[in-house]
């Protein structure tokens, strides 16, 4: 990289240059983009507004559990509510978030690259979201699901609600993300720049690829079982149901198969997005470039063998249960690597406390909590009592949800200036960040003594003791609503009149940050080259 | 509420008291307190507990390691202002930068000395949890038997001398127990907090699990794997007796308690609320006419109901017969097709009772049952006489009240 990103002043030259969102406006010409970047901003517009939609699932969800009797809704209504929640943040926000919009947008970018290796197949890619997300709205129209987003059976093939659209849909998502994972894994084996060897490669890069060998591997697992569970739904073929000759446990195994990796589809790219921001906020290199990259390939393959955590009670036999639990160790490990990668890569650095900072601190907190009550999860014992209670709520909302969720806050205010080539207010984001994760901790925390007391999970109505934990998880949630409701408006008031970002309003390092903002169409006039290690801030003057 | 929570647990742990096993049990109640746990009824909780403390104490300390780091480094390499300005050497530069921040690797030695330790501690968390993971499948074999089934939405108990309960589970205290699970349609999950147990029933096959209770109490079942609408309420209650007691019980159980009540010489209708508590049906339809997931037995028998198409019938033995066969033929409108189907799960005579019952719960006199409106069709007169008249005895809309 022998050009350098400008230096001061950004000089926001009145010049009106050509970029990738003004290069052609006309919907048709959106419709029919193959351009990676266009296609992470729609990916970016779809996965907003499904987390929307699923957190007005969780509010109203948090609401009910205000008291122990039914409130505002029925049985039935909070069953499919639960569901729908899950459905949505799980596949239609959480798996597709970061990979879509900001591993679309950023992967070509940071290797230099002009596109990804299949364009079109990009863009059906986001088609095929979209339907998948059509379907499973029709689906909760008609009816919804009240299986949990699980989808155990013998329930689900009797239960009388419109399980087969949501099914239906949740198996086009599926196809959505493993378009995705090819097309990431080509990429980066073969339009890398010059120079851009693997162990130059920006660990976001790392991250997008581990998560690219889960979406490939095990998703097609998921649309079987998921077909057949339609199948003994609408015709009771009775592949699961014990009725008719079918072993229900056989699903949990399939599912779970598909579902843990899944964990990990989610919380990779966080943990990509976290490792891009903490060298760049602490203006160092990365204390383990090495570790990192171990531990993301690591958690990928690591995260096949471990499904069975999740079946401690099932039925499943005692050896198999030990087995699982010790392997489900080995995560732990990786996952332990990369937060002391990410503490020790602060010492010695030069710390500007930007929001995307202050998200990384809430990763960590809530990262470190949930890795560790896993730990604890594993040690299998405890899990007995946990298992099914709020216990795993608390765990999987601090790790899985926690973690993307953060990742996704850090990944949107680290690129939003790139992206749309504006600044948003540092200082209302700040506040916004401290509320959202606040209020994400305020939720939560309840609900790891709520499990310890023993509330199972998914219940309308519960024993009164418990209401004073749910009051105060209830009013955490409505931090996290507001939180994010807000962080929506000041990012849209920024990109209406939001001040020009330039180049690099980090003052960064890597390619993404050598061109201007927002991109030109074609990413690079000629092809980068590359002869330095990526976060090599020790090279660089820099105040 | 937390805060005072808290305080009287500190409080109750203060050191007032003496001996080792004192303080050992302050430390312990400490503990169940801070984190809520419940009391501990079985022989396992305790244990299983103490392993709990040991690995959030663990936890504690490395998350306060971890922010102590965060925030030294914080302190210390804080840089106040934004950064503004970034200039890149050359390739082949070797001039020495001004401003710029070191090259800093983790040494190799302080990262695999760190993992390994920490794997060391992971696996020491495993071998403790697993010895106790496998204690807990494994009953003794003095254990007696009780044979535990889950039903949408009931847990029925059954013992091998006989008695039969639902809704509620006797067990003698200090005597291990071995539950056999299973379930008659979805996958259920039998969890008693109190006990630190929990076991999947699981429909087509037999699961088990054990416990030991301390001492006399009562305690919860609850239902912990998503089983359809009637999930949350699907609880029972456990109750710890003596064993000379619980052998009692077991002998002559009319004496405990109102479950299972000597029927003999008990109205057909009286017997028909015993089997809507037992049959779990009380779970969903109430008798106090208030709204539940199922339509009130309140005033039912001998009314007109509107169905899910629109099209009208009259509740009579026919309809309540076919409804417990096949619920979801004719649904109620504005009720959810939910109800599982006791093809196969009643005897006649069970029937007859629970029609009976449902009859005492109606004002309508039973002639009222043959005034039909102008242009539709009546029910059976035949079969309203075929049947014995309803209990003389005012109706009984007691509501029913179940274990929570």
């Amino acid at each position: 990289m022998t050009t350098t990103a400008s230096p001061r002043p950004p000089a926001p030259a009145h010049v009106e240059t050509k970029n990738y969102l003004n290069a052609e406006t006309t919907f048709r010409s959106w419709a029919t983009t193959t351009d990676h970047k266009r296609i992470g901003v729609l990916f970016l517009a779809g996965v907003t507004l499904s987390a929307m939609l699923g957190g007005t699932f969780a509010l109203l969800l948090r609401l009910e559990l205000l008291t122990p009797e039914a409130d505002v809704m029925t049985a039935m209504t909070y069953n499919r509510l639960f569901t729908l929640h899950g459905v949505v943040m799980v596949w239609l926000f959480m798996i597709p978030a970061i990979p879509g919009a900001f591993g679309n947008f950023m992967v070509p970018l940071m290797i230099g690259a002009r596109d990804v290796a299949f364009p079109r197949l990009n863009l059906a890619s986001f088609y095929f979201y979209l339907s998948g997300a059509l379907l499973v709205i029709a689906g909760a129209i008609a009816g919804g699901a009240d299986t949990g987003w699980t989808f155990y059976p013998p329930y689900s093939a009797q239960t009388p609600t419109a399980l087969v659209p949501v099914l239906a849909g949740v198996f086009v998502l599926g196809i959505s993300s493993t378009m995705t994972g090819l097309n990431f894994i080509v990429t980066i084996h073969t339009l890398r720049t010059a120079g851009m060897t693997w162990w130059r490669l920006p660990l976001f890069v790392w991250a997008i690829y581990a998560t690219s060998i889960i979406l490939v591997l095990a998703t097609p697992v998921l649309g079987l079982s998921l077909l057949l569970v339609a199948i003994d739904h609408a015709f009771a073929l009775g592949v699961f149901n014990p009725a008719h000759g079918g072993d229900p446990i056989l699903y949990q195994h399939l599912f779970w198969f598909y579902s843990h990796p899944a964990v990990y589809i989610m919380i990779l790219p966080a943990m990509g997005v976290i490792s891009e921001v903490v060298p760049a906020f602490s203006r160092k290199n990365v204390f383990s470039y090495r570790g990192i990259v171990i531990a993301s390939v690591g958690i990928a393959l690591v995260g096949f063998l471990t499904w069975g955590h999740h079946m401690f009670t099932s039925g499943m036999s005692a050896f198999d249960s030990g087995a699982f639990g010790v392997l489900s160790m080995f995560v732990a490990i990786f996952s332990a690597i990369k937060v002391f990668t990410w503490v020790g890569t602060l010492y010695r650095g030069r710390i500007t406390l930007s929001t995307p900072l202050l998200y990384f601190f809430g990763f960590l907190f809530l990262f470190a909590f949930g890795g560790m009550t896993g730990v604890a999860l594993a040690s299998t014992s405890l899990d007995v009592h946990w298992h099914d209670t709020y216990f795993i709520v608390a765990h999987f909302h601090f790790i899985m949800v926690g973690g993307t969720m953060m990742g996704f806050m850090a990944g949107l205010h680290f690129w939003f200036p790139k992206m749309f080539g504006r600044l948003y207010s540092q200082r209302l984001s700040a506040v916004v960040a401290l509320l959202a994760i606040s209020g994400f901790i305020l939720t939560f925390t309840p609900q790891f003594l709520l499990g310890n007391a023993g509330m199972p999970r998914r219940y309308h109505t519960y024993p009164a003791e418990y209401q004073p934990l749910n009051i105060i998880s209830t009013i955490g949630s409505w931090a996290i609503g507001a939180g994010l409701l807000i962080g929506l408006l000041y990012l849209l008031v920024a990109l209406w009149r939001g001040k020009p970002a330039g180049s690099n309003p980090w003052n960064l390092l890597g390619l993404e940050w050598s061109i201007s903002s927002p991109p030109p169409p074609h990413n690079f006039e000629e092809p980068p080259k590359v002869w330095q290690e990526p976060y090599d801030y020790w090279r660089a003057r820099n105040d | 509420m937390i805060v005072t929570h808290t305080l009287s647990a500190v409080f109750q742990a203060g050191p007032h008291q003496r001996g080792w096993a004192d303080v050992l049990e302050s430390v312990n109640e400490f503990y169940r307190r801070v984190l809520f746990l419940p009391e501990q009824a079985s022989t396992v909780a305790a244990q299983i507990d103490h392993l709990h403390y040991l690995e959030i104490t663990v936890m504690f300390a490395a998350a306060g390691a971890i922010a102590l780091a965060v925030i030294i480094f914080l302190a210390r390499y804080h840089h106040a202002g934004n950064h503004t300005h970034i200039d890149l050497l050359d390739e082949g530069d070797t001039r020495d930068p001004t401003l710029a921040t070191p090259h800093v690797n983790a040494p190799l030695v302080l990262e695999f000395g760190l993992y390994a330790g920490l794997f060391g501690l992971f696996v020491l968390f495993w071998v403790l949890g697993y010895r106790q993971y496998v204690e807990l499948l494994v009953p003794p074999t003095k254990a007696i038997d009780i044979f535990v089934t889950g039903k949408q939405w009931v847990w029925q108990f059954a013992y091998p001398q006989g008695p039969a309960t639902a809704g509620i589970l006797y067990v003698p205290a200090g005597q291990p127990v071995r539950i056999v699970l299973t379930s008659r349609d979805v996958i259920h999950s039998f969890f008693v907090p109190q006990f630190r147990v929990k076991r999947d029933a699981v429909p087509g096959m037999y699961t088990e699990t054990w416990f030991e209770a301390s001492r006399p109490g009562t305690y919860n079942v609850l239902c912990a794997e998503l089983c359809g609408v009637g999930h949350s309420v699907m609880r029972a209650g456990v109750i710890v007796l003596d064993p000379q007691d619980f052998q009692r019980w077991l002998e002559g159980r009319s004496q405990f308690g109102a479950d299972v009540p000597d029927t003999t010489g008990a109205s057909l209708a009286q017997r028909g609320r015993i089997m809507a508590i037992q049959k779990g049906c009380a779970r969903c339809h109430s008798v106090d006419g208030s709204r539940a997931t199922g339509p009130t037995w309140r005033n039912l028998y001998g009314s007109w109901e509107v169905l899910e198409g629109g099209q009208r019938v009259f509740v009579d033995e026919a309809y309540i017969t076919r409804s417990m066969m096949e619920p979801g033929r004719d649904i109620v409108a504005g009720f959810p097709n939910v109800m599982p189907s006791f093809m196969g799960l009643v005897a006649p005579g069970e029937v007859s009772a629970l029609v009976a019952y449902m009859r005492s719960l109606s004002d309508a006199p039973v002639d009222r049952a043959t005034d039909s409106l102008p242009g539709e069709r009546g029910p059976n007169p035949a079969s309203v006489r075929a049947l014995p008249p309803a209990s003389p005895a005012p109706a009984d809309t007691t509501p029913v009240r179940l274990p929570r």
